[in-house]
């Protein structure tokens, strides 16, 4: 069975026709050609797909692409043109939060939310909202440094 | 791996949802946050003919407090629970139960009905309700049926819910009087499953305990009582003898899980420790509430 759908993936609107089987980061990745969020666990352990939902942050392996028809997705493709995300990714790249670079998107969708809804986070805070992403390059303390201070730029 | 085809099925009202359910009953299964159901979609652990998603049914997304209940509809997520007042000020076991569940993503997609009926034998949610008491309200196309929490549960991932209904909301009883509560919890990482974790309710009458519910989860296949436990500290104050008999009774009634997370050895002993640890802080909150 192939089923409709249409959504908008950073204020672009896109249609496809799909199988309900289809997730919606396969729909990002293999249709729309979006590679920002990738494929780590595809059971939500990783969070190296995760995107923006209607502004909530969502891994894109756990979610069915049919169940985003009408809704908003923001990537990392789409977070890099804002103000917040951008200063992220600057602070990433200037502190070492980054080598191989597989988690990054999802570290910085996340992040993204975090800044956009507490602006002046503490470590701990950071912490937490990060505890959904993996990294087996850096560790976390870069990552962490890059966020409080991305925060700090933003203020 | 990736899920096996199915069909897609959006109803708008539960009628509907009850209709296509009642269709095909065992071939089909409900979709609310997904953040079970879809990872064992992703593993083929799940495999079914027909999916109900049930998040265009309106009426099912509300936390309400109703005489000595809190609701929760099947389509609250966890996020939104555990960031209202309400659950604060009259269950704050459950916020703080919830703060140990999962991350951000998944809490913003996952629902608290939908983990109880997932009823993963480490799952904290599946505890608390067992602990404070309450029920699920399921529905059929015959009508409307409520059952207790200490019914509902029947194994791994197996509750008392028939294949042809829809749980639509979940009742935890508030309790009155002088009651306290506590959630202790051992897991690798924030966010994991529970190795072990203890959750406790107590009321207290005249300083000895009146009521007391111990509930271990993460060591079988549901939640469990510790029913000696409980029957034994009833009338009783807490000191060295009664804490050290109710760690015993911990010992003897579980029977946990050897696997590549801890032996069995080491989580009665953490249950233990647990248990000691909960009973002392739900008398300090009972007291404290006094």
């Amino acid at each position: 069975m192939i089923n409709p759908l249409s959504l908008s993936v950073n204020g672009v609107p896109y249609t496809a026709a799909i199988e309900p089987h289809r997730t919606l980061l396969s729909v990002l990745r293999e249709e729309f050609g979006i590679t920002g969020p990738k494929e780590g666990c595809d059971d939500s352990e990783c969070g190296a797909c995760m995107v923006l939902i209607d502004g909530e942050p969502t891994n894109a392996c756990c979610y069915l692409a049919l169940q985003a028809e009408d809704r908003e997705i923001t990537t990392i493709e789409g977070i890099s043109d804002s103000p917040v995300g951008s200063r992220i990714q600057a602070r990433m790249l200037e502190d070492g939060g980054i080598q191989c670079g597989f988690c990054t998107p999802g570290i910085v969708v996340m992040a993204t939310a975090l800044l956009s809804s507490n602006p002046n986070p503490n470590e701990e805070e950071i912490r937490n909202a990060l505890a959904g992403n993996l990294c087996r390059c850096t560790g976390y303390q870069k990552i962490v440094a890059a966020v409080s201070k991305a925060a700090g730029d933003l203020e | 791996m990736k899920p096996a085809p199915f069909a897609y099925h959006v109803p708008n009202t539960i009628d509907e949802a009850l209709a296509i359910l009642g269709n095909d009953p065992d071939g089909s299964r409900l979709l609310a946050g997904g953040q079970s159901l879809v990872p064992m979609l992703n593993l083929r652990l799940a495999n079914f003919d027909n999916l109900i998603d049930i998040n265009h049914i309106s009426g099912l997304d509300h936390i309400r407090i109703e005489s000595d209940s809190l609701v929760i509809g099947a389509l609250t997520r966890q996020y939104d629970v555990a960031h209202n007042d309400d659950v604060r000020n009259r269950l704050p076991v459950l916020s703080n139960a919830l703060a140990h569940i999962a991350h951000t993503a998944i809490s913003n997609r996952g629902t608290i009905v939908g983990s109880l009926c997932h009823a993963d034998p480490a799952a904290e949610l599946p505890a608390v309700l067992t602990a404070v008491g309450g029920e699920l309200v399921v529905q059929s196309a015959a009508g409307t049926r409520t059952i207790r929490a200490n019914d509902f549960f029947n194994s791994s991932f197996t509750t008392a819910i028939n294949p042809n209904e829809v749980a639509t909301e979940v009742r935890f009883d508030l309790a009155g009087g002088t009651s306290g509560w506590s959630f202790e919890e051992v897991a690798r990482r924030h966010g994991d499953f529970a190795l072990v974790g203890v959750v406790i309710q107590m009321t207290l009458e005249k300083n000895a305990i009146s009521d007391v519910r111990i509930v271990v989860f993460g060591v079988a296949a549901t939640p469990q009582r510790i029913t000696d436990a409980e029957k034994r500290l009833i009338g009783q104050t807490l000191n060295d003898a009664t804490l050290d008999q109710a760690v015993a009774d911990v010992a003897a009634a579980l029977s946990p899980p050897d696997d590549i997370h801890a032996t069995a050895q080491y989580r009665r002993h953490v249950a233990g420790v647990l248990v000691r640890r909960g009973l002392l802080r739900a008398l300090e909150d009972a007291n404290s509430s006094a």
